[in-house]
């Protein structure tokens, strides 16, 4: 298969820069993602349509609150706590920005470490983005029951519109499930490196395929993606 | 990369003539790996800090109207276009690859402004109908 459509940049005409050069690239009888491997290419493209579905979440979540007579609660009074007797609000949230961040800062290293082959600092910076993920998930399951016993229902809650629960639910929990998906991948992947299933080409467990360090860059792709999402959710869903 | 910018008729004689050469025969390897120095990160991971901690004051110091908005907007693009860019590697990636994940996600805002007439007339049926909030 890959020596019929594959085209490598090395054989390939040189290409004009700009909108002449996408044309080119997109043209027929050839592979589109000149440079790009497979297993990258289809990575974006999951995540093209990982966006979509975040996308219509919050385009949900914007259309419910335009869209309703009720007052919306206020996010930053819904999510404040209480330290030290005064009330500072939307804390835990930038707390779990922050965490989440780190993550993403320890991950892009990782995916450096890995290109330079340096086995132990990918792994360990691996599962240390993977330790920061789920105590972002904890943080977010004690924000879950913080608001659950103070009577936020997806039908309903004390202080204004009903669709804040609804809405506050089915965004922070999908993109939690990703967060926790992303985790353990991190962890099954981050086993390899340390295993040195790249240095001698180990065939993978569930596609029986030898996998290389560029699975470490991909493995990245995916949690900056979930970071990203993040940064949209903060900004429109609690600061709004 | 001096011939990525010459375009038409005059690439193959180009090409001819470094191969010829042997200089400039190989153009790139198949596959580019993404090598950036740490630091590069470090001082991204700063900026992303930073940035969250001024959209945190917006909050905090109970900006409201439209310069709350912008400034949400302004910190939200600008660390998300730090992520894209610098740790998912998009700025080193080949320009059909950029414009093929960048564009669509962009579309969404047509998506968007059909929705904000639509839930605007919502809004409208349901005062007309039900009076004011309560």
């Amino acid at each position: 298969m890959a020596e019929t459509t594959m085209t490598h940049t090395s054989q390939m005409e040189p290409r004009p820069a700009g909108w002449r050069g996408i044309a080119a690239d997109w043209a027929s009888d050839q592979r589109a993602f000149k440079n790009v491997s497979w297993g990258k290419a289809m990575m974006w493209i999951f995540l093209l349509s990982d966006t979509f579905i975040f996308g219509c979440f919050l385009l949900s979540y914007m259309t419910a609150r335009i869209s309703t007579r009720v007052p919306w609660p206020n996010p930053s009074e819904v999510f404040a706590l209480r330290i030290g007797g005064s009330e500072i609000p939307l804390i835990l949230i930038a707390i779990m920005t922050f965490v989440l961040i780190s993550s993403s800062g320890t991950m892009a290293m990782a995916v450096n470490f890995g290109y330079r082959r340096d086995r132990r600092k990918t792994a360990i910076l691996m599962l240390l983005t993977a330790a920061l993920g789920a105590t972002f998930v904890g943080m977010q399951a004690f924000e879950w029951t913080k608001l659950i016993t103070e009577g936020v229902r997806p039908w309903g809650n004390p202080w204004g519109a009903a669709q804040f629960g609804s809405c506050f639910f089915m965004i922070t929990g999908f993109h939690g499930t990703h967060v926790t998906i992303g985790v353990i991948f991190l962890i099954i992947v981050a086993r390899k490196v340390w295993r040195g299933d790249f240095d001698i080409g180990r065939s993978g467990f569930f596609t029986s395929r030898r996998g290389r360090y560029e699975n470490v860059e991909i493995m990245g792709l995916y949690w900056h993606f979930v970071d990203l999402v993040w940064v949209f959710i903060f900004a429109f869903f609690y600061l709004w | 990369m001096a011939e990525a910018t010459a375009n038409g008729l005059g690439q193959h004689a180009l090409h001819a003539t470094h191969a010829q050469d042997g200089a400039t025969a190989a153009v790139a390897p198949a596959e580019v790996h993404q090598e950036h120095p740490i630091k590069l990160y470090l001082v991204v991971w700063a900026w992303l800090f930073i940035l969250s901690t001024c959209s945190y004051l917006v909050d905090y110091f109970g900006i409201h109207g439209y310069l709350r908005w912008s400034l949400i907007l302004i910190f939200m693009m600008l660390k998300a276009g730090l992520i894209v860019a610098v740790f998912m590697h998009m700025a080193w990636e080949r320009l059909a690859m950029m414009y093929a994940i960048i564009l669509p996600p962009i579309l969404v805002l047509v998506f968007v402004t059909m929705m904000v007439f639509e839930a605007d007339y919502t809004l409208l049926t349901r005062i007309a109908f039900f009076g004011p909030g309560p």
